[in-house]
């Protein structure tokens, strides 16, 4: 079956019960066993719940992975992730990743005793010098985030496996719609689900996809041990949003990529950051890895200094001013100010992240509408 | 700054996905959440006699009581109003309590309803059997016989009513041609437009005076939940909403919410369920075993024309004939599908399927079905948002089962 059939079936069985073609919600924290020391198949919805393994087996599918986990966010899947390291292990993150993940490995891992490092995933001889002989995992993101470069996942999973390294991948931007890193060689994937396969702004979640059983057993054992599991009414609602995944996401593409266009022909913009675009850095490679559609965040820098992209990123009307993805409402925001605040003012220019860029988290409104609307707010 | 200044401002003679996503929705909302919050609330405070006074005599619009309204409720309310382009909506908590409560709101002892006899079968029973009991005279006119139902009105005819396209004909209403007869009368005219949804056409824009949609279906898009609306003047809607405070059919604060949030991807969902049922219709009319396709989409469908000319597109329910089989070879056929799923009810991303004969119609009698034209051969499906070449593919191996 295809990418949206299984979408919309795998995981939602109809209940064998009452005949119901939505599975029920599944609220008990508990479940009545067949004897003492006889166990059923859940036992305490730590371990496992009949709504949020309905949720796994969907995200598993569509992974293309043996199993999935569901988390109350997607920080405590990342955080699992991590968990399955000690003292003395080495863990290399590429340099554009998640704000938060950069403060959970070097706030939390590393002060714990792991050695953690980061290396510019984009340029793989760089990243492959970043290796250790005591490196465990390799962590990318692709699209990275504000400036939407493009790691090559293949040969990281080369490099990685090379050096005895798992490859973990935060595919929150792509979205298995349209990468499926597994298939690429990486071992593992993270997921947000808060962003896109949410899609509504309404829950937080988070996920991982395991590419092999023994990674799936381990990581499955640190999610009981750890608790951080996703509320069964989450659960049904991340399921319900995955149904319409592919839809919205193809869409949201396609308006990214209409957007994308028109900004870089605007004079008041001084350049676009989006890899569907023939000038973007990752664009070749995109076109390689991303099947569908380039994604649907973007990020461009007008002319203009700090206080005028301020304005800018307030005087839309439709897009509204808040961080977060991924959802059918289109949101703006200003990195420098907002989503990458916490950064030192040299790590950003380091990093490319000047003050007049803004971000787009492109929704699923009409273009023109969403077109009309940059178009007034630039003059701001 | 007022989101819906800029979405009211547009010309909305579209249900884009614009307004399916921002629509009735104020842009800076309570705790200064993106999406609206779920008041639970089964009824709301007054500071003190004084406000309830205000309240009373200068008709502040504010809440009251759970069964007169809720916050997430008027939104959703708001919401739909502008998909179907109308000055108001009402919520009920089913599509049937939508048509109850406009029918027992609007018609008194003695008045007459005519309608076009194809059509769901639980409107028709409500007609036929319990608005009789109230001295109610119902008559049915053959689908798309205008002549017909302009005959059947009398000086006491206060109702016409159709569905478009119908139940599980596909029948389309020449909207224009039907609310002109109910304006030359002086009667009101009333589309159940649950199978086209305000994407593929706006009964409204054509004169009607009132839109039903079961919101259970298309609108709602999920398969997990049920509501009801009518949507037309703040005039005309007023007794209506009035007498649903009195009977109580009202939906729920959660359920609303589910609403809302499938309500966000109404557009893109339409777009794929006409595609879907353009595809499977035609792919339907050139198999060797389908004697008989009823999709407006096909040119081979009597009333093309007119769909063609008023639809943006024809929603993702199919009915079709098998050829030369019985009731239980036809039964064949729906039971060797794998995708599609035996249900009643339509419209939701899961593709349904059944067959009218048992699901339906089992327990009338073979001269009843044949006066409802539905053969023992008839399977009817509702396509999903799937993939169209995965029920393509069902299909084919279920035909060759
Ligand atoms: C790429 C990426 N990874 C991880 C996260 C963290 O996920 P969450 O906010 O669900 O904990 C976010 C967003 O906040 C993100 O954008
Ligand atoms: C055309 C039509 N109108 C009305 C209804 C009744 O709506 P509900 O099931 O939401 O009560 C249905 C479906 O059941 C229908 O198909």
């Amino acid at each position: 079956m295809k990418f949206r059939t299984r979408a919309i079936h795998v995981g939602n069985e109809k209940d064998p019960e009452t005949g119901a073609v939505v599975p029920p919600v599944h609220f008990s924290s508990t479940f009545v066993q067949p004897g003492a020391g006889e166990w059923g198949e859940f036992d305490y919805s730590r371990s496992g719940n009949p709504t949020r393994q309905n949720l796994e087996q969907t995200l598993a599918s569509l992974e293309g992975g043996t199993g999935a986990l569901a988390f109350a966010s997607g920080m405590a899947a990342t955080h699992c992730v991590t968990m399955l390291l000690k003292a003395g292990d080495h863990l290399l993150a590429g340099t554009d990743i998640y704000g938060g993940t950069y403060r959970l490995l070097q706030h939390v891992v590393g002060p714990s005793g792991v050695d953690v490092s980061l290396a510019n995933s984009t340029q793989l001889d760089t990243l492959e010098q970043a290796f250790k002989p005591n490196t465990r995992l390799l962590w990318i993101e692709t699209p990275g985030n504000p400036l939407m470069s493009i790691t090559d996942i293949t040969a990281c999973a080369e490099l990685a496996h090379r050096h005895g390294a798992w490859l973990a991948v935060d595919n929150t931007f792509a979205t298995p719609a349209l990468t499926r890193p597994l298939a690429a060689g990486a071992d593992l994937v993270m997921h947000s689900a808060t962003k896109y396969l949410g899609g509504h702004s309404d829950l937080l979640a988070g996920a991982l996809v395991a590419g092999s059983e023994e990674l799936h057993g381990q990581l499955y054992y640190l999610q009981n041990a750890c608790g951080a599991v996703l509320s069964p009414l989450e659960s049904f609602l991340l399921s319900r949003g995955l149904k319409t995944l592919e839809l919205r996401v193809h869409e949201q593409c396609k308006t990214a990529q209409q957007l994308a266009e028109w900004l870089s022909g605007d004079a008041r913009v001084k350049r676009v950051l989006y890899p569907g675009l023939p000038n973007h850095p990752g664009h070749a490679l995109a076109k390689n890895q991303m099947q569908g559609g380039f994604g649907a965040m973007l990020t461009f820098e007008i002319d203009g200094d700090l206080a005028k992209t301020k304005r800018v990123a307030e005087a839309t009307q439709l897009f509204q001013l808040a961080v977060s993805l991924g959802a059918v409402e289109s949101l703006i925001e200003q990195p420098a100010t907002m989503s990458h605040a916490s950064y030192d003012a040299s790590d950003r220019a380091a990093h490319g992240i000047t003050d007049s860029l803004i971000r787009l988290s492109v929704g699923l409104e009409d273009v023109a509408d969403l077109r009309a609307d940059l178009d007034q707010a630039l003059n701001a | 700054m007022n989101q819906d200044s800029l979405i009211d401002a547009k010309p909305a003679n579209d249900a884009n996905s614009t307004l399916a996503v921002h629509g009735g929705e104020a842009r800076q909302k309570l705790a200064d959440s993106v999406t609206d919050p779920i008041v639970c609330a089964s009824t709301f405070t007054f500071e003190n006699t004084q406000s309830v006074i205000d309240y009373i005599e200068q008709q502040q619009p504010r809440e009251e009581y759970g069964r007169y309204g809720n916050p997430g409720e008027k939104i959703v309310e708001k919401k739909l109003a502008a998909l179907e382009g109308g000055e108001e909506a009402i919520l009920f908590a089913s599509g049937m309590a939508a048509i109850v409560g406009l029918f027992m709101s609007k018609l008194n002892a003695g008045d007459e309803v005519v309608f076009f006899d194809e059509c769901y079968h639980r409107s028709r029973e409500f007609c036929s059997k319990h608005l009789a009991r109230f001295g109610v005279v119902t008559r049915q006119v053959p689908a798309c016989d205008y002549d017909a139902m302009e005959s059947a009105i009398t000086p006491n005819t206060r109702l016409l009513v159709s569905e478009s396209p119908t139940n599980p004909h596909l029948s389309i209403i020449d909207l224009e041609r039907f609310a002109a007869i109910g304006k030359r009368h002086n009667v009101e005219t009333l589309i159940d437009a649950t199978l086209a949804t305000p994407y593929n056409v706006r009964p409204l824009t054509y004169g009607v005076d009132y839109v039903l949609h079961s919101v259970t279906k298309y609108l709602a898009g999920h398969n997990d939940l049920l509501a009801g609306a009518i949507i037309g003047s703040q005039d005309q809607l007023e007794s209506i909403r009035n007498l649903r405070g009195i009977m109580g059919a009202v939906n729920s604060a959660h359920n609303i919410y589910l609403l809302q949030r499938g309500l966000k991807t109404f557009a893109l969902r339409m777009e794929r369920h006409n595609q879907n049922g353009q595809a499977v219709a035609e792919f339907l009319e050139s198999h060797p075993r389908v004697e008989k396709v009823y999709y407006p989409g096909l040119a081979s469908h009597r009333d093309h024309t007119i769909a063609h000319n008023t639809m943006r597109g024809f929603g993702g329910l199919i009915t079709f004939l098998v050829k030369q089989a019985d009731w239980k070879e036809t039964a064949k056929i729906v039971d060797a599908v794998t995708v599609p799923r035996i249900a009643p009810s339509l419209g939701g991303v899961e593709s349904l399927i059944e067959q009218p004969l048992v699901m339906s119609y089992y327990e009338c009698t073979p001269q009843e079905r044949r006066q409802f034209g539905i053969p023992d051969n008839m399977i009817r499906l509702s396509c999903g948002v799937e993939n169209a070449a995965d029920l393509i593919q069902d299909l084919t191996q279920a035909f060759n089962a």
